[in-house]
This record gives C-alpha cells, sequence and structure tokens, in this order.
C-alpha cells in the first residue's frame, strides 16, 4: 500500500554547508534524499517511516572521483554509472565495477549512488562486499569536520551505522597499489539482470610460493550486515590451497556466517552457495 | 485485386499510436470531478466479519464509503456462478477480500483512509492445500470443496495395466503464476439511475463485465455500457477480475454521483488478482516391452482458490490436454477442482493446458528411461496420427504429422548432435548442458459445445467512402486482434489492409462476439469477420452495384450508391455449430476442438552445479497452426509466450504466507528480463484448416504449453535429476544436486 | 496513519525544460516526477508498471540520462531538461527505432513500448553500433511480459541499420 507523499517533506538547501548546518541544528529530523532509489521504492510500498528529507543530490562536490598516487577518492554522490565507466576504477578496482553493473538496470545505475548503497545498509547491497575486499575507508563530514573511518568498522549491525545524524558520508576512499592479487566477485541473484542478491561474494588474495600471502573475503546476504570473512581469511594465511585446506576454509565459513530464510532464498541455499563461490575462487588461486 | 494481406507482415494497426505514446491506456482518461477509489481488504484468509472501524483524524464526511449494503442489485460477481461476493458481508474466505471501498478527489488521502479503516474479523481456520481440501478438514465451499469434477473413459484402463509388461508411476506439480501484464488493472466508472453504468478500462471480455454488472446493480442490459481501452497486457488475467474492480468503481460511482478511477498499483494487482492454478498430477502409465503406451490412469487436481469463478473451464481444458497427442487405447482421467482459502486462481494463458502437459511430457521421459527408449523414440512409436483417436475419442481428422514436425525442431536444433556432445563434455564440468524436448497439442476455440452456447457474433460496415468497419467485442491486447481481423475483411473484400478500421469494443456499439480467450480470436471470431465481409460483398453484388469481375477501384462507388439508395451497408454473422462436430458433454466424449495446433519444442540449458541455477541457452519452438496469416506477429506471440514459459518453468515463484503472497512485487517476483530469455527460433508448419478464416486455427496460448516441460527435460537431461515440480528454482535443484552428490560418494 | 499537520509540505514550484519547451511543475516536493509529468502537462506517454523502479514502463530522460520516473521526486527536477516519449519523435517524423518497432514487431500491447523506445535511444545515443549482447545489457531495466524481447533486439539493431544507411 502505497503513502501518501502529501506527508513527506524533502527541501534542497542550496549548497552542501547549509545541509551540514539542517543536519547540525535539528539532529534527526532530517536525512539526506540521493539519488532515490531505494528510499523512493520504499515511499512507494508504504515502509518509509522518516518523513523529512534533505535533498543533496546537487551538491556536486560530493560526486567527483579522483586519483591520488596512494588513493582513490570517490564522492559519496558518484552515481554506478560513474563507477562503472572511471577508466582507474575499471583497471585497478575491477570488483567494485562489477558490482556497479550489476546493480538494476541502466536507469537505477544513473540514479543510484555509492553513498547510498552504503547508508542504506542493506544486508544484501551489491558494491560494499567489494568495498570491504579493498579495505575502504571513509570520510564522513559534519558541521563540526571530517572523519576518517575503515569501512569494515562502519556497519555494526542489521541497519546500524558508525554515522552520528548530523554527519553525511562525503567520500569513500581506497588505497591503490595492490597489484597482483587474485580477484573474484560474484553475485548469485535471482535472475541474470535487475536482480537482488542472494549471496555475494567478493574476495582477492595474493598468493607466494603456492601459498596464501594475505587475502579478504567479504560477503552480503548472510549476515544482518555486510561482512567480512575475518576468520576465513585467518584461517587461510599462509595456507597451501589443498583439497583439506579449502575444505577447511569452506567449515570456517560456513561457522562464521549467518543467513537466514526469507522470500527471495533459504539459510541453508545461502550458506551452501558461500562455501560454493569460496572454493570457486581457492581454487583459481591454487591453479594460478 | 490488391496483394492480399494475408500471410504478410502487415504492420501492427495501432503500431503508431503505441511508439509516440499517443495509446489511450485506461490510466491516461480524466473525466471533470473524477474521485479515485481505493479498496479495504482483509488481511485474514478466513474469519467473520465482527466489525469495521473508520479511525481517527480523516475527514469521513467527505469520503464516499461503500460496503455490502449499499449494493443495489445482488452481491456477486456472476460468471459460472454466483458465488463470489462483491463485498464481503459476514464471512472472508480469503485474504485480500474486497470488504470496504472509499473515494475521495484527493488521491493521497484515500492512501491514509485505506491504513485507517480497520477491519475486525474472527479468524477461522483455512485451508491452504489441495490434500487438506479433499479431506475435507474443513468445508469452505458447498457440501465438499469440489467446483468441479470430470471423468473420462476410454477402453479399459484396469485390463489393460494389468498386462502391460512395465507400469511407470510418478507425480508431478506445478506452482501458481501471475500473469503479470505491464499494465496493472484499472477501470473508470459513471453510474447513476438515470443513465445506468458505464465503465472505461483494461479487460478482455467486455461482455463479462457487462453481464456481472447488469447483476450487480440489477439493470436491464441496455442500462450497462462496458468500453474497452487500450489494454497493457491480459494473458488471461483480464478475463475475469475486471468485473470485480468494475464494480467496485461503478459502486462508488453510484454512490457518489460522480465519476471514479481506479487504478491497481502493482503490489495489489498482484496480491488480490487471480493467477494461474496450481496443480497436482498422478500418471500411471502402462507400456508394452517395445514401448506402445497401452494404457493411461491420469489423475489431475487443480487448487481452485476460494472461489469456483472459471475454475471448471480451466480444469476442462486441463483434463482434455491430459494425455496429450498420442494414441492409446486405454485412458481414464478424473480430475477435479477444489476450494482453498488463497483468493481465486483464475484464467492464464494455456488455461489449464500447461499444467497437465507439464506432468504428461516430464512423466513420458520417465516412461522411456524404465522401458529403455531415447525419449524421441517412445514419442515416436505412439505420436497420435491421422484417423486415430485421442483421449476423449476424438477422430483426428487433421493431417498432421508429429514425427515430421519433431524431426524439423530437431534439425532446426541440431538436437541429435548436442545431445550427444553434450553428454561427452558434461563430466569434468561445473556446468552441466542439456537438451531437452516436449511434444503437445493445444485445442483452439472454447470446448466442445461451448462456441454453440457462445453464438457469436461479428459485424462489418462499408461506408460510402468504401472503408470498412470491424465491430466485434473481441479486444486488442497486444496478440493483433485489430491487425488480423483488418487483413481477414480486407482479403475478403479484395480491399487494401488500410482501408480497413477495427472498432473500438464498446457494448453500446459491437455485437457479442464472445470473450477474448481460448485462442478463439482469429480462428472463431476471425471467421465470422470474413464471413460478415463476404456479407457485405454479397449485398453489393446482389443489388448490382459491383460485378465479381470489377477491381477494388470500383467497391467505393458501389457502396456509395448502395448507401444512397438503402442506408447503411452492414452484414453481420453469426456461428452456426457445425455438423461434423459432435460432443457429449456429459460423458465427456467427442470432438472436445474444432482444430488442434501442434507443437515440438526444444530446450537447451545449462545447470551451474555450483549455484544450482538454471539458464536456457537456446530454444526452438516449432508448430502447426493452420495457415499464418501475420507472420511477424505470429512469431511474436510463440516468443512471449516462450518467455512467459522460462518463467513459468525456472522463476516465478509465488511465496505464500498464511494465503498471501507475500512477495507480491516485481523486484521480488522474478519474471525475465532480456538478459534471461534464450535466443528463440520460431518455426510454422501451415496446414490450412477447412473451417478458420483463410485456413487459419488459433496460436496465442499453444508456447505456454510445451516450454516447462521442454526445459526441465534439458535439465534431467544435463544433470540426471529428476525434477517433478515448476518452478525449479536454484534451491530445490542444488539441494538435489547435493543429494545425488552424496549418494554417489555412499 | 492521519495526516499529522506539523510535517505538511508545502507544495513547490518546479521550473524544468521538458520535450523542448519550459515547464512549471507544482507538486509536493516528494511527489512522483511521474506523476506530475502525467497530471500536469498531460505526458501520458509515460506508463507506471511497478512503481517501484523494476519495470522501466515510466523510463524518461534527465539531462541526457535514462532515468524511472517512479523514483524521483519531483523537487529533484529543478532545473532539468527532461525528454519523454512524447519527445523523441521530430514532428510527424518517427524516430528510427520507432519507426523499427512497428515494421519489426517490436510492440505488442505497447504498455512497455515507450520506455523500452526511450532506453533505445539512450543506448543509441551512447553508442552508435551496439551488439545484441550490448542491446540486452542496455534494455535489462525494462520489463516487457508480451514479446520476449526477441523482436525488440530486432527492432532496435533494424534501427542501427537504418541509421547507419541515412548517414
Ligand atoms: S513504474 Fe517506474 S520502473 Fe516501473
Ligand atoms: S509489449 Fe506488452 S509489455 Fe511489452
Amino acid at each position: 500500500m502505497r503513502s501518501s507523499v502529501a506527508s513527506f517533506d524533502l527541501r534542497t538547501p542550496h549548497d552542501l554547508p547549509s545541509v551540514l548546518e539542517l543536519l547540525a541544528r535539528e539532529p534527526g529530523e532530517w536525512r539526506p534524499f540521493a539519488g532515490g532509489t531505494d528510499l523512493m521504492v520504499l515511499l512507494e510500498a508504504g515502509k518509509l517511516a522518516h518523513r523529512r528529507y534533505l535533498n543533496i543530490w546537487n551538491c556536486r562536490e560530493l560526486r567527483n572521483i579522483s586519483a591520488s598516487d596512494s588513493e582513490m577518492k570517490i564522492g559519496a554522490l558518484a552515481t554506478y554509472t560513474d563507477v562503472k565507466g572511471h577508466a582507474i576504477l575499471q583497471r585497478e578496482f575491477e570488483l567494485l565495477c562489477r558490482a556497479a553493473e550489476e546493480t538494476g538496470g541502466i536507469a537505477t545505475q544513473n540514479r543510484g549512488t555509492l553513498g547510498g548503497n552504503i547508508a542504506n545498509a542493506s544486508p544484501a547491497a551489491d558494491s560494499p562486499p567489494a568495498l570491504l575486499v579493498y579495505d575502504a575507508e571513509l570520510e564522513l563530514i559534519s558541521a563540526g569536520g571530517t572523519r576518517r573511518v575503515l569501512y569494515a568498522d562502519f556497519h555494526t549491525g542489521y541497519k546500524k551505522m558508525n554515522l552520528r545524524p548530523d554527519e553525511l558520508i562525503a567520500r569513500i576512499i581506497l588505497p591503490r597499489g595492490r597489484g597482483g592479487w587474485k580477484t573474484y566477485y560474484r553475485k548469485v541473484g535471482t535472475r541474470r539482470a535487475q536482480a537482488i542478491s542472494k549471496v555475494c561474494l567478493a574476495a582477492a588474495a595474493k598468493t607466494e610460493n603456492g601459498a596464501i600471502a594475505d587475502i579478504r573475503i567479504a560477503l552480503g546476504s548472510v549476515a544482518p550486515c555486510v561482512m567480512r570473512a575475518t576468520k576465513t581469511e585467518n584461517s587461510l594465511r599462509g595456507k597451501r590451497l589443498d583439497a583439506a585446506a579449502i575444505d577447511d576454509a569452506r567449515a570456517t565459513l560456513a561457522a562464521e556466517i549467518t543467513p537466514i530464510d526469507d522470500m527471495r532464498s533459504t539459510a541453508r541455499y545461502r550458506s551452501r552457495i558461500a562455501q560454493n563461490l569460496l572454493q570457486e575462487f581457492l581454487q583459481s588461486c591454487a591453479t594460478t | 485485386m490488391t496483394n492480399p494481406s494475408i500471410g504478410r507482415s502487415i504492420p501492427r494497426k495501432e503500431g503508431r499510436e503505441k511508439v509516440t505514446g499517443r495509446a489511450r491506456y485506461v490510466d491516461d482518461m480524466t473525466l471533470p470531478g473524477m474521485l479515485f477509489g481505493a479498496t479495504v481488504r482483509s488481511p485474514i484468509a478466513r474469519g467473520r466479519l465482527r466489525g469495521i472501524r473508520f479511525g481517527e483524524g480523516l475527514p469521513w464526511n467527505e469520503l464516499t464509503t461503500v460496503t455490502a449494503k449499499d449494493i443495489p442489485g445482488k452481491n456477486s460477481i456472476v460468471l459460472l456462478e454466483d458465488d463470489q461476493p462483491c463485498l464481503a458481508a459476514e464471512l472472508v474466505n480469503h485474504a485480500e477480500e474486497a470488504v470496504v471501498l472509499l473515494a475521495h478527489r484527493d488521491k493521497y488521502l484515500i492512501e491514509e483512509a485505506r491504513r485507517a479503516v480497520q477491519l475486525e474479523i474472527e479468524r477461522l481456520p483455512a485451508i491452504f492445500s489441495i490434500d487438506d481440501s479433499l479431506a475435507c478438514k474443513e468445508i469452505i465451499w458447498r457440501a465438499d470443496n469440489v467446483f468441479k469434477s470430470l471423468r473420462v473413459d476410454k477402453g479399459d484402463v484396469d485390463a489393460a495395466l494389468a498386462e502391460a509388461e512395465f507400469v511407470v508411476e510418478g507425480e508431478y506439480e506445478t506452482g501458481a503464476q501471475e500473469q503479470l501484464y505491464i499494465e496493472p488493472q484499472g477501470m473508470i466508472a459513471e453510474a447513476n439511475g438515470r443513465d445506468g453504468v458505464t465503465v472505461w478500462g483494461s479487460l478482455q471480455c467486455p461482455y463479462y463485465v457487462h453481464k456481472a454488472l447488469a447483476a450487480l446493480f440489477a439493470l436491464p442490459a441496455e442500462k450497462i455500457r462496458v468500453v474497452q481501452m487500450e489494454t497493457g497486457g491480459g494473458f488471461g488475467g483480464k478475463e475475469e477480475y475486471p468485473s470485480m474492480i468494475a464494480a467496485h468503481a461503478a459502486l462508488l460511482a453510484w454512490k457518489s454521483g460522480r465519476p471514479v478511477k481506479m487504478i491497481y498499483d502493482r503490489a495489489e494487482d498482484m496480491a488480490a488478482t487471480t493467477k494461474r492454478h496450481p496443480s497436482r498430477t498422478r500418471h500411471r502409465t502402462g507400456v508394452t516391452r517395445d514401448g506402445k503406451i497401452v494404457a493411461m490412469d491420469i489423475d489431475f487436481t487443480l487448487d481452485g482458490g476460494a472461489y469456483m469463478t472459471l475454475s471448471p473451464v480451466v480444469l476442462s481444458r486441463g483434463t482434455i490436454h491430459a494425455a496429450g497427442p498420442y494414441d492409446c487405447a486405454n485412458v481414464r482421467i478424473r480430475s477435479r477442482a477444489v476450494a482453498t482459502n488463497f483468493p481465486p486462481h483464475g484464467a492464464f494463458r494455456g488455461f489449464g493446458a500447461p499444467q497437465s502437459v507439464f506432468a504428461l511430457e516430464r512423466h513420458l521421459d520417465q516412461v522411456a528411461k524404465v522401458v529403455g527408449l531415447a525419449p524421441d523414440e517412445l514419442r515416436r512409436r505412439n505420436f497420435v496420427r491421422e484417423g486415430q483417436t485421442l483421449a476423449v475419442g476424438q477422430v483426428v481428422h487433421e493431417k498432421i504429422d508429429m514425427n515430421e514436425l519433431m524431426e524439423r525442431a530437431f534439425e532446426l536444433s541440431g538436437y541429435r548432435a548436442k545431445r550427444e556432445r553434450l553428454a561427452r563434455e558434461n563430466p569434468g564440468s561445473t556446468i552441466k548442458r542439456g537438451i531437452g524436448f516436449a511434444s503437445f497439442l493445444h485445442g483452439a476455440g472454447f470446448t466442445g459445445s461451448g462456441e454453440d452456447y457462445l453464438a457469436s457474433v461479428a459485424e462489418v460496415e462499408a461506408t460510402s467512402e468504401g472503408k470498412i468497419r470491424v465491430c466485434a467485442a473481441s479486444t486488442e491486447m497486444g496478440q493483433g486482434t485489430n491487425t488480423i481481423f483488418s487483413q481477414i475483411a480486407a482479403d475478403a473484400l479484395g480491399l487494401e489492409c488500410s482501408s480497413v478500421e477495427v472498432v473500438q469494443p464498446d457494448t453500446a456499439h459491437v455485437p457479442n462476439s464472445g470473450p477474448t480467450v481460448a485462442s478463439r480470436t482469429c480462428m472463431i471470431v476471425g471467421k465470422l469477420v470474413e464471413s460478415a465481409a463476404l456479407g457485405v460483398k454479397q449485398s453489393l453484388l446482389q443489388n448490382g452495384f459491383l460485378r465479381e469481375e470489377d477491381g477494388h477501384d470500383a467497391f467505393a462507388g458501389a457502396c456509395r450508391l448502395y448507401i444512397e439508395k438503402f442506408g447503411p451497408l452492414r452484414a453481420s454473422s453469426r456461428y452456426s455449430p457445425s455438423p461434423e462436430i459432435h460432443w457429449d458433454d456429459a460423458h465427456y466424449r467427442g470432438d472436445a476442438y474444432g482444430a488442434y495446433g501442434w507443437g515440438v519444442y526444444v530446450a537447451e540449458v545449462s545447470v551451474d552445479t555450483l549455484t544450482g541455477e538454471t539458464r536456457v541457452e537456446d530454444f526452438v519452438a516449432a508448430q502447426e497452426v493452420g495457415r499464418v496469416i501475420n507472420p511477424v506477429l505470429a512469431a511474436g506471440q510463440i516468443e512471449g509466450g516462450v518467455a512467459q514459459g522460462v518463467g513459468f518453468a525456472l522463476y516465478e515463484n509465488v511465496v505464500w504466507r498464511d494465503g498471501r503472497m507475500i512477495n507480491n512485487q516485481m523486484t521480488n517476483y522474478i519474471m525475465p528480463t532480456s538478459m534471461d530469455v534464450p535466443p528463440i527460433r520460431v518455426y510454422f508448419e501451415e496446414l490450412p484448416y477447412a473451417r478458420g478464416p483463410a485456413g487459419a486455427k488459433g496460436i496465442g496460448e499453444l508456447p505456454l504449453d510445451g516450454t516447462a516441460p521442454a526445459i526441465i527435460n534439458a535439465v534431467e537431461n544435463a544433470t540426471g535429476i529428476v525434477v517433478r515440480r515448476v518452478p525449479l528454482t536454484p534451491e530445490i535443484l542444488l539441494d538435489a544436486l547435493d543429494a545425488a552428490r552424496e549418494k554417489v560418494h555412499a | 496513519m492521519p495526516r499529522a499537520k506539523r510535517s505538511m509540505p508545502e507544495k513547490v514550484s518546479v521550473q524544468c525544460r521538458v520535450n523542448g519547451h519550459d515547464a512549471t511543475l507544482l507538486d509536493f516536493p516528494m511527489a512522483r516526477l511521474l506523476d506530475a509529468l502525467r497530471e500536469q502537462l498531460s505526458l501520458t506517454g509515460i506508463k507506471e508498471g511497478c512503481g517501484e523502479g523494476e519495470c522501466g514502463a515510466c523510463s524518461i530522460e534527465m539531462d541526457g540520462r535514462l532515468v524511472n520516473s517512479c523514483l524521483v521526486p519531483v523537487a529533484q527536477a529543478e532545473g532539468a531538461t527532461i525528454r519523454t516519449i512524447e519527445g523523441v519523435a521530430d514532428g510527424e517524423q518517427l524516430h528510427e527505432v520507432q519507426q523499427a518497432i512497428i515494421t519489426h514487431g517490436g510492440a505488442q500491447c505497447g504498455i512497455c513500448t515507450p520506455g523500452m523506445i526511450l532506453a533505445a535511444v539512450n543506448l543509441l545515443e551512447h553508442n552508435g553500433r551496439p551488439t545484441e549482447a550490448e542491446v540486452r545489457v542496455a534494455l535489462a531495466g525494462n520489463l516487457c511480459r508480451c514479446t520476449g524481447y526477441t523482436k525488440i533486439f530486432e527492432s532496435v539493431l533494424a534501427a542501427v541499420t537504418v541509421a547507419e544507411a541515412r548517414d
């Protein structure tokens, strides 16, 4: 059942400082509204609880993608289209571009933003597993200043985040210079396009002399929030990828994730798939 | 003579309006002073209505509210029976059943008002499965929960089973499927005591709505007018439900004295309107050592939902198609449609046949394995041929050669070579590929004596400019009615297709050519259009305004002279029962359909054994449908139907909780996108059918029958997994694959 | 929930350019652009199939990019340049994609057609010679229940050929 749009407010402050000032003046009263690809869906379904929003779509300074020698800075309002079309991102951060390509159709990619995807805090979001693999950091801004947090520490529970009501996600920062890692991204969704993920696994590993020197494994849709499988990673560091190691890793992962049954899939299926995808990734590391 | 248009791909008549956005659908229409209507529905599947509370804070005096008490005539949506109320009065029998209607000029306010109405319903135990319904765990519909049961008997099944060398048993199920036309249901109504009731809407069957409204308002037929707007897809979903939404909009208009627009949003449309009947089929098949099927014992059950709607008719088609295009001397089919507390299931393209054909074509692959024959060899030994009889005893008079059609489909798909190659390549790969097929038939037109009872009428009128107007209640909903009727009328009169206009279906102006269902529009109504057009010509010839040898340029002049002298130039044609078609409704024997479409579909799939995901890689649809009137439109029908069949087989899973559909959003009910459909190659074999216009038969439903079993047969070929239910979700397939792997290890 | 007086926003006036003309929309800021364009400018060629960004029937171009107008609140259209299906043909001269859809049977019931055409036209403006695979990707956000997409792909590819022959 639809909501009545007449009872929702959406103001457009004329610049970013005004947005931050409003957020600071009445903390919790206003929330940011970017491309609307999540919030408008909730509105249509009559499930949008909060009523007052600030339109930040036009805050151009939050849309830039810039590169320095050591890091990429992606403005939180960069859309999936911006991300997947960016030459450096395509070269060095393929998993993120893959995630952007596999999010919704073209129209959604033109409006959906990376910051929105993070702030919406859906456990099924497609980009966050890639961000976790890349050791992303977030730059949060408020009228009081800027702070940087590790993205891995950002989501603290189902729809819970390390973000104050007066803060905005301003940028996503990706450290550069991780060449030579073997990477993997696979989203198992409800269909081939425009799908919500049942399980999404992003991973990267560096092998030395046939053993795992370092590794990142991140998953969506298997826990209350997008997660890094740190136990599984730890269990693999220094290991050679023989059949026994892969079996162990599967078991560790199965114990580490907490998938649920919902209308899209089952806990059992999600657990199997997460393990199978991990295995597919590890086998690909072992063979190269 | 002009170049005949039949057989050519004349572009869609209303194409230009559709590509420019000018085509007018019901939501594009506004009337002065119009209100917006909304429906308050039961959240509970079965219960007793104790009260209705209108919450605080809304201007109820400004809102029009309608309950069962406000209905002027009979509180029912009359169709086959009158068991379904328009608004629940005392008992609620399914979730989403309508109880209160609201209207206001502010469409935002109406959403809040809808939330503010509280229904007090005392919950009663409900039935959510075929077994519970059959066991009468609760009696929820008349004496025994059975809407209709049927029985087909041919030969002596028990004796034949007793003697057969092999008896193969199997049970198969299909799930509910949402029609998912992209335009949700909608209606605009005007109604008052003086002028009666007029509705404009998205609908397939103007005269069904007409009949329902006359009973609801207790008004004479001439006081009811139903106009079809451009309709954004139907597929059966706009066959019976439009009567309900028309009734609701009209009641609000009647009470408020204002026009009322009622458009469902997607969530409401999916939750509340009809879906394809879930089914269960049991087969027991007797076969000789050399693969001749000697007995088919079939038990077929449909879940009809809470009210009868069209379930008996769906059951009938499903029953007749349950034994397929095979020659078998001993057949017994027992079938029934039962009541549950789901929202009523209803018409969906294929109308019961996709369910029973799925079971049969899956089962025959099992039979083939038991007998030790290839699936195609088993079919080859059993295909019905001209002169032999179908399960209902109907002698096949068509010159169809199913073997040849199958060979054609195999050639186009490279079936044999692929079957061999894939079997070689599959071991050692996590992606398993497979190829499978299904062979089937689909009766065109109403079953048995249905067309006799309908006695449909179509009319053709010529203007003094020599333009032709075709008047019929058969609706265009994308399948090409406008274009095909134009081609048929044009050729009958030797005119250009562009001289023909098909009049917008409006019960005030068009005769009742019957419902737009059952693949009957082209074959049955098209034939009436052809005869009516010939009738016009006859009038001109008889009165000497035209001579047989005249060219088409003489036509306009002849019309003008005729009209000057006699007035309007019209001819109509009424369906007349064929002396060659005999049907015995009591024993379910005889000529079930005037003609059949015949098909062999081949699917190639790949199954990712890591994820259980199945993808259809390639598809060949070969069929015999009589003369093809418009190749592009006809192929489009097949391709669209195959895509729906892909959804039916693999994606489209209605998730129920306590009788409510909980995945009633397009995000969560998964239909195929452009990335999910395979390349589809369509092949038509054309054997002209004498009683069809220019030799055409029906076509629209055929593709739904063969697609799902072809795909699932291919999955078995790829994986060895015996799948007995659609939709086959990756969850189910992965479980089965895991179980099979464990078995190998153990 | 009853309307809370406190949070009732005022309607806002939004200036934008639609199909080459200046336009003013007056609506609640969170009203869907879809409704505002259909109701206030009578651009009823924009269709609603789902209201949740899934079907693409409401596709329009906003500042050159394809968007689902059901997911755009009116307030965000301020200053935007918008093209709808009504602005695709040049007067009575159809766009190649429109013509090809008619010729090749790319439209059946027609409800997905306006959005499909905008998606295709938008694709061709970014990529003048797409492969069938690229067409499939570009149209994945536009659902069609009638055609099985096959004739839509054919139409788009045929339009490319026509456009190339013309240029
Ligand atoms: S109506 Fe906007 S995407 Fe479906
Ligand atoms: S033509 Fe009907 S939905 Fe595409």
